[in-house]
């Protein structure tokens, strides 16, 4: 390969911690939200909105859709400065403190998740993310990089929630 | 593994039924930037879907994952468990796209009181064209075990 976009800063940057944050205590109405919104338009299951019905199932009471984020618009950090933008192509590196690729697009590549136990109302969620790899290959646009970042999830007791290993493409 | 669960009348090879999303656009894609704070101009302005070399703005991948537990957990009722979801998401999902969440078993193992079952996920489009493709995990609680 030609180029390449991996910096020698990037490369020592592997395997360190890129964020860690809390969640404010979920609320039952954010569930069904996000409920509503990821079944839209048909209405979501009752286990992600009547409280009610979801004392009845397995879990004793509402739990939140495996994808639920605690994190959305807010953490425990407060909102975000202005000008902010977690969807930037340099958010990764701004994380880490050192100098982003000179890329101009990013792209969601895919996403590896295992499930622990499930949010409900009042959880608490901490997110501890670590920076897994940087790969890159040519693509039709050019040099790709393939950015794998690993997040763990706990609640408050510190059980498991969830592993989730993300893949960034930008070019 | 068994190649079939004659108690939950499940057999590897078997397809389950299909979530389908029509006719896909803003009011889909910015329902889920609402409640997941994902404002990203390529899946809100078309102008930005073209600067980034696709026809129109596109449905964020994360919808997409939705998309996916949402056929796995219509299948499994709320007394089953997503243990796992993995996907690439290769093609957008592009304004005015029929998205169809598919899943086909690809192998079953009975324990104690659940059926594993790990399956290929995949959305498509309205054409077949394969969007999101994908690996699941799921466990199913047999109550006539228990």
């Amino acid at each position: 390969m030609a180029t390449t976009l991996i910096s020698d800063q990037m490369r020592a940057a592997v395997g360190a911690e890129m964020e860690r944050v809390s969640s404010f205590p979920i609320g039952e109405s954010d569930i069904r939200k996000w409920a509503l919104a990821v079944y839209y338009p048909d209405p979501p299951p009752r286990l992600f909105w009547d409280a009610e019905h979801a004392a009845t199932t397995r879990y004793g009471g509402m739990v939140a859709p495996e994808d639920f984020n605690p994190f959305a618009w807010l953490t425990t950090r407060g909102p975000r400065p202005a000008g902010e933008d977690m969807a930037s192509t340099s958010s990764h590196e701004a994380r880490l403190g050192i100098a982003p690729p000179p890329v101009r697009f990013g792209l969601n590549g895919g996403t590896e998740s295992e499930f622990g136990v499930r949010m409900r109302p009042g959880d608490e969620i901490t997110s501890v993310t670590r920076l897994h790899s940087y790969t890159e290959r040519e693509g039709r646009l050019g040099v790709m990089l393939f950015t794998i970042t690993e997040s763990t999830w706990t609640n408050q007791s510190d059980e498991l929630v969830k592993v989730v290993r993300q893949t960034s493409i930008r070019y | 593994m068994i190649q079939q669960d004659t108690m939950l009348g499940l057999s590897v090879g078997d397809e389950i039924p299909t979530f389908v999303r029509e006719n896909t656009g803003l009011h889909h894609f910015n329902r889920y930037a609402a409640v997941n704070d994902e404002f990203v101009p390529i899946h809100m302005d078309d102008d930005a879907g073209h600067k980034a070399g696709y026809p129109s703005a596109f449905g964020t991948g994360n919808l997409s994952t939705a998309y996916l537990l949402n056929v796995l957990r219509s299948w499994i009722g709320e007394e089953g468990t997503v243990r796992a979801l993995a996907c690439q998401f290769r093609q957008p999902n592009l304004k005015d796209t029929t998205v169809v969440a598919r899943g086909r078993i690809t192998s079953i193992l009975v324990e104690d009181d659940e059926t594993v079952a790990e399956l290929e996920v995949w959305t498509e489009d309205g054409e077949g064209n394969r969007l999101a493709p994908g690996t699941a995990t799921v466990a199913i609680v047999d109550l006539a075990r228990i």
